[in-house]
């Protein structure tokens, strides 16, 4: 599903944000990403979203790997990865409903396909009632709800969240985790980027990926991960 | 469809701003406008100048009207003459008389006409510089008929150098206003495409492809341009109207500037719209 290897990750100014990464997630599997702040959650994040491209070593996400993919095939790889920021981003003169349709909208689905399919994301994240009310009209683990449902709209295979709890209280912070690990039952992979060592204390069921200055220390799925193949995809533009 | 209705939804969501657009890219064109309307009003001065420049062969008195009637119609088959006009010497007694009425006593005592017949022949458009004017004297004063031929070489040199002049500065600072306009337009574009960085921005994190994201604002852009340059027309023609009401006398633009101008508004708005969401949009892919 997402596949690292000896990935390093430079800037210009600031030097390596991760260095020789290399690990795997496999379908359907719920994985921590942690560490310090700067410790290279969010570069890993972007390297899968292709938001960044490594400079050096590669990055494969379902079918595409960073070495081959070109910019136009960019937007069918982002379909299949869902993003949940941990300040939301959205669009405040929207309603939920339409925040939620807006992604549907621009990823080309038919007209009538999108008001059904609304409702069921809404639903299906807890917030159907609140489908007509404007992100300042919710609160933050409401909207973090919406977030979620956008990032859904486009049948992701995995669901890419940094700090998605960052911003919320306790209370509000459990239902939205509780809420990706339903997603993840339904067979959804998910990387969450936190920091929040409570959390990951009281999961000790998830694995964890700990980066420190951009190098992976410690995986709490190392042994599982080594040696299952099982789901190395076919490259897109392998055979070109 | 889709693009037109989002380009139009997005100028009804901002007209602020659209229209802070529009006026800005209205002023920065109306400086064209202005300048156009200066450079066209110019030139028709120097073409009118121009116009007058003419070679004259003075005939010999014995010349014989058949020979020089031949000799006209083989001038007028140059390629570089519009026109030639047989002046008699009676002709020439009688112009001279009402041009210069100081002389008409002169004019009238005398018992032999003293001026001479003549062929005045004057030049295409384009073909009124010094080098074509001189040829075509070199070749005129080449018939044995023709006693002396006179072109004002100081004349036609000084209006040439003045076309020469205007046309440089015309270019110039044509040049450096259409500069201008262009970084205006391209600041009042990008402040529109910042407005909406944040749903750019969602748009590329769910997967809209990029030709879908520009799109709206290509069209968007294309709109405002072609505002702003309708602005700017009307602007200028008022300004036209001012001017030429109070103080000056002026030639309004030629339909075919105006539609370039036009035209050329939108095409720029819609450039600048392209140059900048393609900026804005290169910030959030990786290759």
């Amino acid at each position: 599903m997402i596949q690292f290897k000896d990935v390093t990750k430079e800037y210009p100014r600031s030097g390596a944000a991760v260095e020789d990464l290399t690990f795997r997630v496999r379908k359907g599997e719920f994985v921590f990403l942690t560490g310090h702040s700067g410790a290279g959650k969010t570069t890993v994040l972007r390297l899968v979203h292709f938001q960044a491209t490594p400079s050096r070593g590669e990055v494969r996400v379902s079918r595409y790997a960073s070495s081959r993919i070109r910019r136009r095939q960019i937007p069918q790889l982002r379909r299949r990865v869902g993003f949940v920021f941990q300040d939301f981003r959205l669009l405040e003169r929207l309603t939920a409903a339409e925040n939620v349709a807006f992604a549907l909208h621009v990823t080309g689905t038919a007209k009538k396909r999108i008001g059904p399919k609304v409702q069921r994301l809404l639903g299906q994240v807890g917030l159907a009632a609140k489908a007509r009310s404007l992100p300042s009209e919710l609160s933050g683990g409401e909207r973090q709800r919406v977030v979620i449902a956008r990032a859904l709209a486009t049948d992701p295979l995995v669901l890419l969240a940094d700090e998605p709890t960052g911003n919320l209280d306790q209370r509000a912070s459990d239902g939205v985790f509780e809420l990706f690990r339903s997603i993840n039952q339904h067979g959804m992979a998910v990387l969450m980027a936190t920091h929040d060592a409570d959390l990951i204390r009281r999961h000790p069921e998830v694995r964890v990926l700990e980066l420190e200055q951009g190098r992976l220390v410690y995986d709490s799925g190392s042994e599982a991960a080594r040696g299952d193949t099982s789901d190395a995809d076919e490259v897109e533009g392998a055979k070109e | 469809m889709r693009a037109l209705r989002e380009a139009l939804a997005s100028i009804r969501r901002t007209p602020l701003l659209g229209g802070l657009s529009i006026f800005s890219i209205g002023l920065s064109l109306l400086i064209i406008g202005l300048f156009g309307l200066s450079a066209h009003n110019i030139d028709q001065a120097i073409s009118g100048v121009e116009e007058r420049v003419e070679v004259v062969g003075y005939l010999v008195d014995d010349a014989g009207e058949e020979r020089v009637q031949v000799a006209r119609r083989e001038i007028e088959t140059y390629p570089e003459i519009e026109e030639v006009r047989y002046i008699s010497k009676t002709e020439a007694l009688f112009t001279a008389t009402r041009e210069l009425p100081e002389f008409s006593d002169v004019f009238s005592d005398l018992e032999v006409n003293p001026l001479p017949a003549s062929l005045e022949i004057r030049l295409k458009e384009g073909f009124r510089d010094p080098d074509h004017v001189r040829a075509v004297a070199e070749r005129v004063a080449g018939y044995e008929f023709i006693d002396d031929v006179r072109f004002g070489q100081d004349w036609v040199e000084r209006v040439f150098s003045l076309r020469r002049i205007a046309g440089g500065t015309a270019g110039i600072l044509g040049g450096a206003f259409a500069f201008v306009a262009v970084l205006l337009i391209g600041t009042s574009v990008r402040m529109a495409i910042l407005a909406r960085s944040e749903e750019i921005e969602i748009m590329q994190t769910v997967g809209a492809t990029e030709g879908y994201i520009q799109r709206p604002f290509l069209l968007e852009g294309l709109f405002t341009g072609l505002a702003g340059g309708l602005l700017a027309l009307g602007l200028t023609r008022l300004a036209y109207t001012l001017i030429d009401r109070s103080f000056l006398s002026l030639t309004w633009l030629p339909d075919m500037w105006i539609v370039a101008g036009v035209v050329a508004a939108a095409a720029l708005g819609m450039l600048a719209a392209g140059y900048a969401v393609r900026r804005e949009l290169a910030q959030g892919y990786a290759v």
